[in-house]
């Protein structure tokens, strides 16, 4: 019993660890988007070395956890949920990943006059990923916060659906802005970014069912 | 030697049928949905329902005892395996059945045919008993629900923990059942034969190992039989199609007609509830099935009572009368073949 307990104890850490690599990932993206609107691109690179190494990290996590999950461990049918999850969250992981990248490769101009709404745009996207990640831990606790944390995801998506819309409109409307091409793509980057809000949100909708087919 | 087996060879098939079949109510789900391994439920059921064949089985064998003395071992034979019979041929038309039904129905049909008098104060006892099982099962499912919802949430453990306390607990528990269904329904399958057991006691140091009790071991061995030849089908069939349990659901159901089956069987009980001037239960051989039917309900009861099929308990109620009356006449009629075509005397 004392095995099976142990290996319990190993899959909870690698499940906390799994979680941290998600929050980190979100605090990095913010960081990175805040150094490219300020020019910082030296930093703003080794943000994506950051980000990526990140990624690594929390791909070879799941990968051990899905290993174990399915030699040793857990009912089948929670199973099957449990890894459905963590395939989602890594989702998020991987839009900030290539958010940032897409950045790096485009290098859109974007004027300092929206500068402040990016900034919040993604501070909101980010904001849902946070909450999403204390509602994943306290899934895996049983715990009944759970449903507080998934509110909090709703609530940070929809803000920042309302950011993308208004920037987008900004966007369209800007004369600062002179192409349609510059236009489109800046209307591209704002839709990235809120994307990532939408991936949380995703997770967030499988985390409410799980959490009402586990109460008994 | 042979003709021994032979004559009590009804008995263990009916033991064999009685594990093929109730096994998969104690770790149906469990195996079904593969929470446990099949291998594990058939080792810790087959030994737990042998524990409690030879430990426990006398109480109900005793009730059944007085419901009918059949004398003669041929009679035996006969009655166990109309009772056999029956259960096999209502199962294959889909019918609802109790191996425990089917034998009262036979030692009846036994009674009517050597004309023995029924005793009608046991009759009334165990008939009272078959209505009792899923009523307290369901209520004990009920009870139990919210006694482990109210547990599992001040425990506070993680799910992985948590689902690996619900894999022991369903072992233990699965254990208990296996127990209880061994000292519940022995009496099925060795009951007619206990009075004209052929083995003699045997007195190993302290200990006494009576001949019914050898009986109980024979018979225990026929069920662990059933349980490691054939319950795997149908654990298959209960896990995945019947009913769909949560995993501490499942474990609920389990406990609770496990409790009821062993109330039903265990002497010990009956003498400490006795001792201390409180209402004892009678101790009857029951329906492992219905006991889980019942539990089900119960669950569905405690979950706010929606989607609950009542339709089932109708179907119960109906076995309760059509399973003795079909066993019984097969029973006449087998005895007089056995008498009159093979010249045995099925009763003194």
């Amino acid at each position: 019993m004392s095995i099976l307990f142990g290996k319990a104890k190993n899959i909870e850490a690698e499940i906390e660890q799994f979680f941290d690599k998600i929050s980190e990932a979100g605090l990095i993206f913010t960081a990175g988007i805040k150094d490219y609107l300020e020019g910082d691109f030296e930093q703003f690179h080794s943000r994506i070395d950051h980000i990526n190494k990140q990624e690594g990290e929390a791909d070879k996590l799941r990968r051990e956890i899905r290993y174990y999950l399915y030699t040793k461990m857990l009912i089948p049918e929670s199973r099957g949920d449990v890894l459905g999850l963590l395939e989602t969250s890594d989702n998020v992981i991987d839009t900030t990943k290539t958010v940032l990248s897409h950045f790096d490769i485009e290098n859109p101009a974007i004027p300092d006059s929206l500068n402040s709404e990016f900034l919040k745009l993604t501070e909101s996207a980010v904001s849902a990923l946070s909450s999403l990640v204390k509602a994943n831990r306290a899934f895996f606790k049983n715990s009944n916060i759970i449903h507080d944390y998934i509110h909090k995801v709703h609530f940070h998506e929809h803000e920042a659906d309302r950011i993308e819309e208004k920037l987008k409109k900004i966007i369209f409307r800007s004369e600062e802005i002179g192409s349609l091409a510059e236009k489109l793509q800046l209307r591209d980057f704002v839709t990235y970014i809120s994307g990532l809000a939408d991936d949380a949100e995703d997770v967030a909708e499988r985390l409410s069912v799980y959490s009402i087919k586990r109460s008994i | 030697m042979f003709q021994l087996f032979f004559l009590l060879s009804s008995g263990l098939f009916l033991g064999w049928s009685l594990g093929a079949n109730d096994a998969a109510n104690i770790f149906g789900t469990a195996v079904g949905t593969k929470m446990i391994q099949f291998r594990t439920a058939a080792i810790v059921g087959s030994i737990f329902v042998i524990l409690g064949a030879v430990i426990s089985g006398a109480g109900a064998t005793e009730t059944l005892g007085k419901l009918g003395a059949v004398n003669a071992l041929p009679g035996a034979f006969t009655v166990a395996l109309a009772a056999a019979l029956t259960v096999l041929w209502m199962t294959r038309l889909k019918l609802p059945v109790s191996t425990s039904q089917s034998i009262v129905g036979a030692i009846i049909g036994w009674n009517l045919y050597a004309n023995f008098p029924t005793d009608y104060s046991s009759l009334t006892k165990i008939v009272t008993t078959w209505v009792l099982c899923p009523l307290l099962s369901a209520l004990f499912a009920f009870i139990f629900f919210f006694l482990f919802r109210f547990g599992v949430s001040r425990m506070r453990c993680s799910i992985i923990r948590l689902d690996a306390y619900t894999r022991l607990a369903l072992i233990v528990v699965g254990a208990f059942g296996a127990y209880s269904l061994g000292a519940n329904n022995i009496a099925n399958v060795m009951g007619v034969f206990v009075s004209i057991s052929p083995f003699e006691t045997t007195e190993i140091l302290s200990f006494s190992f009576s001949s019914a009790q050898k009986l109980f071991l024979l018979g225990g061995l026929a069920i662990a039989a059933g349980i490691i030849t054939y319950s795997h089908k149908v654990m298959e069939t209960v896990g995945s199609n019947l009913y769909k349990l949560s995993p501490v659901a499942a474990l609920v159901v389990v406990l609770a007609s496990s409790a009821v089956l062993f109330l039903f069987a265990s002497e010990s009980l009956e003498f400490w509830l006795a001792s201390r001037g409180l209402p004892t239960f009678p101790l009857v051989p029951v329906s492992s099935s219905q006991a889980v039917v019942g539990a089900v309900i119960g669950i569905g009861l405690a979950k706010g009572g929606r989607n609950i099929n009542f339709g089932v308990l109708g179907r119960i109620s109906i076995g309760w009368v059509t399973t003795p009356i079909t066993s019984g006449l097969i029973a006449y009629i087998l005895l007089f073949v056995v008498q009159n075509l093979f010249l045995m005397p099925v009763y003194k």
